[in-house]
């Protein structure tokens, strides 16, 4: 079982003071294998933060994001799955799956996880599952009108993962789960 | 050797109570130590310390001989020897202590023995006559203390009788540091024989108050003693002679310690008797140590409840202590030690306002600090700090009250001036955070109209600080600041973060400067009202306190003040749909209002200068009016955002995100009639053209052909358009291709085509008309065929570019198995298999 946190679209401070209290309580180091992060943090002290919570730490830049040397696209392998992250912004139409679906295929990845719209997404195509964690702060959005807060954290377990997406609605911390398999590889 | 005479013959008139017969020190002969250390001139402290355990021991050997054979005559003769040690005047009160324990242990084997020789039929009261045959004065005491342990024991006297007799007799010792241990002594072997309430030793004639009047004499007596060792020497040795008080204090405060534990003594008994007599002996005898010392002990040995009761007098006594003595430490504690009586149960509140606790130490503590004028600085803001913290423990709901301690302090801060003191100004910050911490709440605070006005007084640094702790206390309680009146009153607590001071050149640390600047950016975000028009007054607010912040903070404030004030128009929005007339007239808000207040505001940024950030701004902002239907403002945005591109920004790779950007949010408006969406469509594609690298260019200017696609707009469909976008980048492609070739002697990246490709698919599969089945076959074919040269070729494989064109050709695959019109559509694709 290994645990990976997808978490994005801070925009701390842009947008948002601080996470919501109820993710600070359930997000401890220790507990989370890797992180994965979409990008547009956008300030150091967040990038300490979520380093403090699990020293493996993946990020892409977003255009908001004050360290200019985050890369555009990275890819990474966790078990038997390949991964991809990108923040998003870079892939027109914004938010389009067709779209991100040739991302995923270029990068050659079964999971791509993106942001940008700062809306939950868990969509499973031919190629693979395309994830958007969303706002972990409900930051502001000119996609959607009211953000609910969110992130998701994937347990990685030989040919399956599992997507635990929490949202913050209502202040009550609401859990969804979704299963995803794979064939084994081919190639 | 000390000759002991025997009873039949007495060497003075033996009466019971022997009041007169006071003997000084002077008449005896003094103790014989070993010649040789005289001759030798040894001073040494712990030499002579030696010499008095073993001759102390030595006696006691003897002693413990004559006890075994129940010979009192010895007894008595020895133990008057060993006590003889006693009378060194060569050891310190430290070293002293150590001899005085010593004997003590010996004392308690005499006194178990003469309980014993009571029982054999020798007489108390000829045993107590007896010891007072002693040579000299102090052992002679000492063994009569002992005897009246016993004695009292037997109840063949009444308590008070004999330990009044004793307290007296020991007035024969006036050496201080003998007289002290002496009487201490006294006060140990007499704790548990007081006659106090329900004690077995309380009478008729027994009360408590007798009790009270031994232990009360006793005091006064040793502090006399205590204060004596003061004057006693040269001048140059003061501060060893300091020294060696304070390591007495503590035998004069058991006395007090004792008084607190006799269970006779009520409120009354303490307020009437007990405090005015200690406070008696504090006031006149005019010494700094034993005052400072004894204050102090009262308050803490004493109930808090006592010290409510009594507060006028405690305080009365303050104003009549010697100038020197740290009052401001004893209020302080006082203070303290309510505070925490108040914090504890809320049963005893009414009793702080029965006695008008607050006014009362208010007016102490006004009179103590004008009493001394030259007292530091720190000194007087501590002593409102503690008067703060009991005030809000105490009076929780009173904010006048807390107030008024802000506001006499702020007069004391008036009188002196900016404060340089780094000790004074951590005071006043712990000062102005105890409101904070009570209250968890900023609104609160805010209301205290001294509050800005002490802050006034902290230097820049400071302020800072300050401005700091009250972010994060917001921060922490996730305080929202809702109205206009109260961010104002806020933003006057924050000055020294939001601008620079007057006058000063800062030198800042990047660092913390960023820090600050984060913070307050983070601190905008709290500034919320749901209501649409109060938070647009808000924000009018906090763009006037930014605005001054200069060039440096711009950065930092512009964007969270930029966005928050976004939330406005889609609320507003709301709020005006359903009504058929805008209700608050031509002079209201509305969303226009807000975005021509937001360019201006982004325009600033250009000064700084930030064209990046500003561009994102301005789209941002594009998106926000194309959501409230304003064609022109949107268009003025994006205006707005061109110029930038055009002029400001000459990086490459910021050129990339920039356009990125533009076409991203282009594609998303459909507030723009045709003309206009045309014309900035145009520019967007010229721009995506010149591009420095070839790849860069390719890329956006696929993208762009998603600008003449809008899924969800049957008018923004032109399939024609598509097309010649994609044709274009498809001859950038080919250029790149020859560029590599040209500069490096090697094909560049098959990738590009394979994302056209892609992209062909798209369009294709959306049914675009002008994407036929043959172009897209073709295009495969002649990535197939690329791919195959460069296995052929030396040049390195590429794998990346082999995998997604494999993906690529998995998902064709999986389309023509999907059925319906997309299965049909996918049919006529041929994938030639490697």
């Amino acid at each position: 079982m290994v645990l990976v946190l997808a978490i994005g679209d801070l925009h701390i401070p842009h947008r948002a003071a601080d996470l919501p209290p109820k993710f600070k309580s359930m997000l401890v180091p220790g507990k989370i294998q890797h992180i994965i992060c979409t990008g547009n943090l956008c300030i150091k002290e967040v990038h300490d933060y979520l380093k403090s919570l699990c020293p493996d730490l993946h990020i892409t830049r977003g255009e908001y994001d004050e360290d200019a040397r985050y890369p555009e696209t990275k890819t990474l392998t966790i078990g038997q799955f390949k991964l991809g992250i990108c923040h998003g912004h870079q892939v027109i139409p914004w938010g389009d799956l067709d779209s991100l679906a040739m991302l995923q295929r270029q990068l050659d990845v079964d999971i791509l996880v993106t942001g940008h719209t700062h809306q939950f997404k868990a969509y499973k195509h031919e190629g693979g599952v395309v994830i958007n964690p969303g706002s972990a702060t409900g930051a502001y959005s000119s996609f959607t009108y009211d953000v609910n807060p969110s992130f998701v954290l994937m347990d990685i377990d030989g040919l399956r993962v599992v997507v635990y997406v929490y949202e913050l609605i209502d202040g009550e911390v609401k859990v969804d789960k979704i299963d995803f398999k794979k064939t084994a590889n081919p190639r | 050797d000390e000759q002991f005479e025997s009873p039949s013959k007495p060497k003075f008139p033996i009466l019971l109570p022997h009041r007169l017969r006071v003997t000084t020190e002077a008449s005896c002969r003094p103790v014989k130590y070993t010649t040789q250390m005289i001759a030798d001139g040894v001073e040494d402290e712990e030499k002579w310390l030696a010499a008095g355990i073993a001759g102390l021991q030595q006696n006691a050997f003897y002693m413990h001989r004559a006890l075994d054979t129940n010979n009192l005559r010895d007894a008595l003769k020895f133990s008057a020897q060993m006590l003889s040690e006693l009378r060194t005047s060569k050891l310190s009160p430290h070293k002293y202590y150590e001899l005085y324990m010593r004997a003590f242990d010996e004392l308690r084997k005499l006194e178990i023995f003469f309980k014993e020789e009571t029982r054999r039929g020798c007489s108390i009261v000829e045993l107590y006559e007896l010891v007072q045959h002693a040579g000299n004065i102090l052992p002679r005491l000492y063994l009569l203390c002992t005897v009246g342990s016993v004695y009292i024991r037997s109840k063949e006297a009444p308590a008070k009788d004999v330990l009044k007799d004793l307290v007296e007799m020991c007035r024969g010792i006036q050496h201080p540091v003998r007289g002290l241990f002496l009487r201490s002594y006294l006060s140990q072997i007499s704790r548990d024989k007081l006659p106090d309430i329900g004690s077995e030793y309380e009478g008729d004639a027994d009360t408590v108050v007798d009790a009270v009047e031994f232990v009360l004499q006793n005091f006064t007596e040793m502090n006399k003693l205590w204060v004596r060792m003061q004057h006693q020497g040269p001048a140059r040795e003061k501060q060893r002679r300091e020294k060696e008080r304070n390591e007495l204090r503590d035998l004069v405060g058991k006395n007090l310690h004792v008084l607190s534990q006799v269970e006779g003594i009520d409120l009354d008994m303490y307020r009437d008797t007990v405090l005015p007599r200690v406070l008696e002996q504090i006031v006149n005898c005019k010494d700094e140590i034993a005052q400072f010392y004894l204050m102090d002990c009262i308050i803490q040995v004493f109930p808090d409840e006592y010290h409510l009761q009594t507060l006028e007098v405690l305080l009365g006594a303050c104003p009549q202590l010697q100038p020197s003595v740290d009052i401001k430490t004893v209020l302080s504690r006082l203070m303290e030690r309510l505070s925490n009586y108040a914090a504890s149960s809320s049963e005893v509140l009414p009793e702080f306002l029965q006695v008008e606790a607050f006014s009362r130490l208010n007016n102490a503590i006004g009179k103590v600090i004008e009493a001394q004028p030259d007292m530091p600085i720190f000194g007087a803001v501590t002593l409102y700090s503690s008067l703060l913290t009991f005030t809000l423990h105490v009076h929780p709901d009173r904010l006048d009250y807390a107030d008024q301690v802000l506001g006499s302090c702020f007069k004391k801060l008036q009188s002196v001036g900016k404060v340089e003191d780094n000790k004074a100004t951590k005071q006043i910050v712990a000062l102005l955070s105890a409101p904070l911490e009570k209250y968890n709440d900023i609104v609160t605070a805010l209301k205290l109209s001294n509050y800005p006005c002490v802050m006034e007084y902290l230097d820049t640094e400071t302020s800072k600080i300050m401005a700091t702790v009250i972010i994060q206390s917001i921060m922490k309680n996730s305080t929202r600041i809702s109205s206009a009146d109260k961010v104002e009153a806020l933003f006057e607590l924050m000055k020294g973060l939001m601008k620079d001071s007057e006058g000063t050149a800062e030198e800042v640390d990047e660092d913390d400067f960023k820090e600050e600047q984060n913070s307050v950016a983070r601190l905008i975000q709290m500034l919320i009202n749901d209501d649409p028009e109060e938070m647009f007054k808000i924000m009018c607010v906090v763009r006037k306190q930014i605005m001054t912040g200069g060039p440096k903070r711009l950065p930092y404030t512009i964007p969270p003040f930029v966005f928050s004030s976004l939330k406005v128009p889609p609320s507003l929005v709301r709020q005006l749909q359903g009504q058929d007339e805008n209700p608050f007239g031509d002079e209201a808000t509305t969303p226009k209002t807000i975005f021509q207040l937001l360019n201006q505001t982004i325009e600033v940024l250009l000064t700084i200068p930030a064209p990046e950030l500003a561009l994102r701004l301005y789209l941002q902002c594009a998106e926000a009016a194309n959501d409230t239907d304003l064609e022109p403002v949107a268009y003025d945005f994006f205006t707005q955002a061109y110029i930038l591109y055009e002029e400001e920004i000459s990086d490459s790779k910021a050129q990339v995100t920039a356009l990125h950007l533009i076409i991203g949010t282009l594609q998303r408006m459909h507030v723009f009639g045709v003309e206009n969406r045309d014309t900035l469509t145009h520019k967007a594609t010229g721009y995506s053209a010149k591009l420095l690298k070839k790849p860069d260019q390719c890329r956006a200017v696929y993208g762009c052909a998603h600008l003449f696609w809008v899924d969800d707009q049957d008018n923004l469909k032109d399939g024609e358009r598509v097309l010649i976008c994609l044709k274009r980048a498809l001859r950038i492609a080919n250029a790149a291709q020859q560029l590599s070739n040209a500069a490096r002697g090697s094909t560049g990246p098959v990738t590009l085509f394979i994302e056209i490709l892609n992209k062909y698919l798209y369009f294709y599969e959306k049914v675009n008309q002008h994407i036929t089945v043959d172009a897209v076959n073709s295009l495969i074919e002649l990535i197939t065929t690329e791919m195959q040269q460069n296995d052929s070729s030396s040049s390195a494989p590429d794998p990346a570019a082999e995998a997604f064109l494999a993906g690529t050709l998995r998902y064709i695959q999986f389309q023509k198995q999907k059925g319906g019109t997309i299965g049909e559509r996918y049919q006529a694709i041929s994938t030639v298999k490697e």
